[in-house]
């Protein structure tokens, strides 16, 4: 089965880390990690960018709005997510309101670094 | 991380929402921070036994409160119980922490805790020295190490600057829309001011203090989750950001200064450039331009650039005389007299800052680019009373390095273009 762990920690901790402390931690990460790379079970690994560079797309009244800033309702919960790439802010923009055209679901656009490609194969089973 | 320093962050990490409430209910600096100090010596007691709180920021408010006023009710068998008001909202404490105080609520009192600090009074390095130690929460010996100055030099200044503080009408009732954007632009300022007092010292050794810059992006950050739609704070970030991805190419390994075109961009940070990017992408989509937008626009164009001469000069010409409307500087000017030089010339340049002199003259900038200028242009012996003059202004012994660099090129006679390039 494939596994999502999303990662949670307290922004104003972790935008304080010095760069030491904030590569001990990713190497740290990245040892353990290695035990599923060789196995070729490694997914992606992803770093989101602090959420002040967060850009939200909410519905209202039919109206598709954008929003500065993390999406920060309690009310729903994280369902999924996509990864994309584009060239620009506007072009991710666009393309979320045409994917999300019609519903009243929010997303939350957060620039991304890709840390590892990963290495899982093709055939890596999904949760059917 | 041992224990203790994870415990730290998070002490750190809470503090302007701790002190910025805790200055609320007391309306006193020394005794919010008495508070605070006392909270996270319980901390440092009972969180390695319990595991941090969920909110460790609510916590350490409810606990110094409590602590603040076990000390006010043993003092008041001595004094007076002070009135009512100067203790506010003292209602019910474990009610109000339950609330968990919500993000507008605390947003006031953070951008109120970094708005005493910039009383305009208080001369820039005060104000900068004043946020270090009560925002930041650093240490005096950290502040004084910060700024080359002794101890107890740095512990008068900031005393002192307390002192102003305190004696000032401290704006307590929530700003209205007006006052809430006067105090972010004054915020924004001191924030800047930080920023370059790490990012190109005022004196002495150390021509790069990166901690300083840390911390101005680091409560940059924090002003922008808490006023997310403010495009100039936004611009504010992207322009420390932009401009600190550059540190660990600006010195060479003697601590020289390493020219703009001159350095390994390959060392230059990504991840700040790209976060620096982002931001500046959504501050521009409000089409509210002002100038830390302006400054972050032009830093990007560098950003962008792999090799200096990929570098839009055009442009960033464009976005230096839209930036002269917003801020008449003759700084800003001389600044652009550089693009002018990549797009015009060396003569078109000179003109432009021929006029700069008598404001000027006092600046080392100034007789630096003067200097390269009017190398460019062959007249050597000018250019070396230039030089000379930056020289004599020079305020760290890297500035001074550099243009010696220049001078020593001026004496290798024939030699026009015996640039280095420097790793």
């Amino acid at each position: 089965m494939l596994y999502a762990i999303l990662c949670y920690h307290d922004e104003n901790v972790v935008t304080g880390w010095s760069k030491a402390e904030d590569d001990a931690v990713l190497e740290k990460r990245k040892r353990v990690a290695q035990e599923l790379v060789e196995k070729g079970r490694m997914g992606p690994a992803i770093r989101l960018m602090p959420t002040s560079a967060a850009t939200t797309l909410r519905s209202s009244g039919g109206e598709q709005l954008v929003l500065d800033g993390p999406f920060a309702e309690t009310k729903e919960q994280l369902l999924g997510f996509y990864i994309v790439e584009c060239d620009n802010l506007e072009e991710v923009v666009e393309f979320g309101k045409r994917l999300k055209e019609g519903e009243t679901c929010t997303f939350e656009i957060r620039p991304l670094r890709l840390f590892e490609k990963g290495v899982l194969p093709q055939t890596a089973k999904a949760a059917p | 991380m041992t224990e203790t320093s994870w415990i730290e962050a998070v002490l750190t990490g809470a503090r302007p929402q701790a002190m910025g409430a805790l200055l609320r209910y007391f309306r006193d600096l020394d005794r919010a921070e008495e508070a605070f100090q006392e909270a996270c010596l319980r901390a440092l007691k009972t969180w390695p036994l319990k595991g941090p709180p969920r909110d460790p920021a609510a916590w350490l408010i409810f606990v110094g409160r409590n602590a603040a006023l076990d000390a006010v009710r043993r003092d008041s068998r001595n004094t007076a119980l002070p009135p009512d008001e100067v203790i506010s909202d003292l209602g019910d404490a474990e009610a109000d922490m339950a609330e968990r105080l919500d993000d507008s609520h605390y947003r006031d009192d953070i951008l109120r805790l970094m708005f005493i600090c910039c009383h305009p009074d208080l001369p820039a390095t005060q104000q900068v020295a004043l946020a270090l130690r009560i925002v930041c929460g650093l240490t005096v010996a950290e502040i004084a190490h910060a700024f080359l100055v002794n101890e107890r030099a740095m512990e008068q200044r900031i005393t002192r600057a307390k002192r102003r503080v305190s004696a000032a009408d401290v704006p307590f009732a929530a700003p209205d829309a007006a006052a809430r954007a006067e105090r972010l632009a004054a915020v924004a300022a001191m924030l800047y001011l930080l920023f370059n007092e790490g990012y190109s010292a005022s004196g002495g050794e150390a021509h790069v203090r990166a901690p300083l810059c840390d911390e101005a992006i680091r409560l940059a950050r924090l002003l922008l989750r808490l006023f997310p739609a403010e495009p100039e704070i936004m611009g504010l970030a992207a322009l420390m950001l932009l401009q600190h991805a550059r540190t660990p190419s600006r010195l060479d390994a003697d601590g020289g200064i390493v020219l703009l075109e001159d350095q390994d961009r390959r060392l230059w940070d990504r991840d700040k450039i790209a976060e620096g990017l982002a931001l500046i992408e959504k501050a521009l989509r409000h089409r509210r331009p002002g100038p830390y937008q302006l400054q972050a626009a032009i830093a990007a164009l560098h950003a962008r650039a792999e090799r200096p001469e990929d570098t839009d000069w055009q442009e960033i010409n464009l976005l230096y005389q839209m930036l002269e409307r917003y801020q008449p500087s003759p700084i800003v000017r001389l600044n652009r007299a550089v693009a002018v030089f990549k797009v015009q010339g060396a003569q078109a340049a000179l003109l432009l800052i021929e006029p700069l002199e008598e404001r000027l003259s006092s600046y080392f900038y100034f007789h630096g680019v003067r200097g390269a200028l009017l190398k460019e242009l062959g007249r050597h012996e000018e250019a070396r009373i230039s030089f000379d003059k930056a020289i004599a202004l020079a305020r760290t012994p890297a500035e001074a390095a550099h243009i010696r660099q220049h001078i020593d090129r001026l004496s290798a006679k024939g030699n026009t273009d015996t640039r280095t390039k420097s790793a």
